[in-house]
């Protein structure tokens, strides 16, 4: 054991915190490659010849079906197969959409801040009203507000969202037309997209009304989408703080005479956020799952909806490319809600 | 029976209670999981006994009724109190008889979800190396995948049909009960009781069954009462797209699948197969909720 004096700690924790990191980073490779694996295999072995869904009822002759196969490749061995694909997926390369013949990260990417921009407000929304929420009703616990809290938060978890987003529509499209049923802005308007958030762009290009329109086509879909990412984040918030304010060293800060908003701010608070911070980790997953039900009710043109109508069409690139990057983009968030965990718990770190 | 005799006679004040009677004597003071409890209770009752609640038979039509209103309402008739659907259905038999799927999927879908994830949690907890690497790394991968889009894709390999949707959806579940499997047993070992019992020779299987389980049962029960409703969920979200239960089974997800194109003329075909989804998977949240505060020693005074 290396002799301990204050400075060669601090560098031992750097050295460790290090360590970590590398670790952490290094674990990302297998995941990738499991990922691109599941990816592929679980989609070549969906029953139906892609060719003949292709050419639908009209069928093909066998010539121009070999001819087709051998175009994308599909003559050749399974393992053959997914080693090009690799290859290809490493360069950037996800191919070609069999519909649109557009390329697949194209058609992503002019897709994807639609779903983002959908997701962040979503998560926005559920965190600012959920962290505070969660905590209030910790604090004061069996009162009134608590049992708001769980109830509303109950309801939410338990929401079946495509319903929700029916019930909305029903209520503040149908009845009340206060907002758009779907879409992201008013037809009336053309926006050049800058940012790729149509809120943003609006903005920016100082259109009269475009800026309400994007966001009065915003309100339901994030309302929709933050229900259960908000419901998860006060209730775990709150069970978090409840945990934590049980702990022998709040009552210690307790005892020694510290204000109640000392206690709960300082010492309770940055224990509590560790589980919550793993939660709001694993909402990226429910976010985008949810952006599949949300995007197809309201026709959100994002990547939710440009899935499932690939998978109705078995546009297998499509499906593999969409699947693989919207898997990295939720391995790269949790990969960084990883690091965050070990930079707030130094416990973990060195284990 | 003498047993009976003593657990029923008024005991002495001080005299310590029975575990269940303890158990049952916190979680009746929770009135939201008694509800959810009673809730469950009668949906399990509607389920059992379907056959005689239901007016009609599920998949019966009748020609004369498309669409009919609920019988408050004008147009509507008392013999079909929820109204009929777009083929003239009754909407209440449809979903009296919806209870029986739901239950059965959020049941069985749990049962497979846990048993797998308490195995493969405590592995990884307890042996970590490159074993906990490797279930964690494909546990990983599983969750990297958003839940609903592999299950989607499980289901379209399968073929739709509720057999395949549950298996989908208990394979996407099952990250979360192996993180809180190893999550709890991590931070369990680490504590003084069980090197305490390791000290004492206790043997790894019994170190992982009988000390470090039961410590970190409580928020297993928590998941599993979510997940639950998570698994009656993700069936009903892949029965409203068409790959679970199919049509004309009354499952409530493609109930409403079927009802989505008229939702602009017709509210109770969308509101009321809604409205027992989000009611049952309440109650198993509110049921799980009690059952956590009756069994967390740490909130017990």
């Amino acid at each position: 054991m290396p002799v301990r004096h204050p400075r060669g700690e601090a560098a031992c924790l750097n050295k460790a915190m290090l360590r970590f990191l590398l670790t952490r980073v290094s674990l990302v490779v297998p995941t990738f490659i499991g990922m691109t694996l599941l990816a592929f295999f679980l989609i070549r072995l969906v029953p139906g010849d892609p060719i003949e869904t292709m050419a639908g009822e009209r069928g093909i002759d066998a010539a121009r079906h070999d001819a087709l196969l051998r175009e994308y490749g599909l003559d050749r061995p399974v393992l053959v197969q997914y080693g090009i694909y690799i290859g290809r997926v490493l360069h950037g390369d996800l191919g070609k959409s069999m519909i649109t013949q557009a390329p697949v990260l194209r058609e992503f990417f002019a897709l994807f801040p639609a779903t983002i921009e959908l997701a962040l407000c979503a998560i926005l929304f559920a965190l600012i009203v959920g962290i505070p929420a969660g905590i209030i009703a910790a604090v004061n616990r069996n009162s009134l507000f608590d049992h708001g809290v769980m109830g509303v938060s109950l309801t939410g978890y338990s929401m079946p969202i495509f319903w929700w987003g029916l019930l909305l529509i029903l209520l503040f499209s149908v009845q009340l037309g206060w907002t758009p049923v779907s879409g992201r802005i008013d037809v009336r308007y053309y926006i050049e997209p800058v940012t790729g958030f149509l809120t943003i762009d609006a903005l920016l290009s100082g259109e009269k009304g475009a800026f309400k329109s994007a966001v009065s086509h915003l309100v339901l879909p994030t309302i929709v989408l933050g229900t259960q990412p908000l419901a998860i984040i006060a209730r775990m918030t709150r069970s978090a703080m409840l945990e934590v304010l049980g702990e022998d060293y709040i009552r210690t800060a307790r005892a020694k005479g510290l204000s109640s908003l000392r206690v709960v701010a300082l010492h309770a608070l940055r224990n509590a956020l560790i589980p919550v911070i793993t939660v709001i980790g694993l909402q990226v997953g429910v976010l985008f799952t949810g952006a599949i039900l949300t995007e197809t009710i309201f026709s959100w043109p994002g990547v939710g909806k440009w899935l499932i109508e690939a998978i109705n069409r078995r546009d297998y690139p499509v499906l593999q490319g969409g699947v693989l990057l919207l898997g990295v983009i939720v391995m790269a968030v949790n990969l960084l809600v990883d690091v965050t965990y070990g930079i707030i718990n130094p416990r973990i770190r060195r284990s | 029976m003498t047993s009976e005799a003593t657990l029923v006679a008024p005991a002495p004040a001080n005299a310590p209670r029975g575990p269940l009677r303890e158990f049952w004597g916190y979680f009746s003071a929770n009135h939201g999981a008694v509800a959810g409890l009673i809730f469950i209770v009668a949906v399990v009752l509607t389920a059992v006994f379907a056959n005689v609640l239901a007016p009609y038979p599920p998949d019966l039509t009748n020609n004369a009724v498309f669409l009919k209103p609920p019988a408050w309402q004008a147009g509507g008739a008392w013999a079909y109190p929820l109204g009929t659907d777009a083929i003239g259905r009754d909407i209440l038999s449809r979903l009296i008889f919806g209870a029986r799927l739901s239950l059965l999927i959020g049941v069985a879908v749990v049962a497979m979800a846990i048993v797998t994830g308490i195995v493969l949690g405590m592995i990884a907890g307890f042996f970590r190396g490159a074993v906990e690497i490797a279930i964690m790394r494909l546990m990983d991968i599983i969750l990297t995948l958003p839940s609903l889009l592999l299950a989607i894709v499980i289901v379209a390999i399968l073929g739709p049909g509720i057999m395949n949707a549950m298996l989908a959806v208990a394979v996407v579940v099952l990250p979360h009960y192996v993180r809180l499997t190893r999550a709890a047993v991590i931070t369990e070992t680490s504590k003084d009781y069980v090197t305490a019992a390791r000290a004492g020779g206790a043997t790894k299987l019994r170190l992982m069954f009988s000390e470090v389980l039961p410590n970190c049962s409580a928020p297993l029960i928590v998941q599993a009462s979510l997940g639950v409703s998570t698994a009656i969920l993700d069936a009903a979200a892949l029965g409203f797209l068409g790959l679970g239960a199919q049509p004309p089974a009354s499952e409530w997800g493609t109930m409403l699948a079927d009802a989505r194109e008229f939702v602009l003329r017709a509210w109770w075909v969308v509101t009321f197969p809604g409205l027992m989804i989000l009611l049952t998977v309440l109650a198993f949240n509110l049921f799980g909720d009690g059952l956590r505060d009756a069994l967390d020693p740490k909130l017990k005074r």
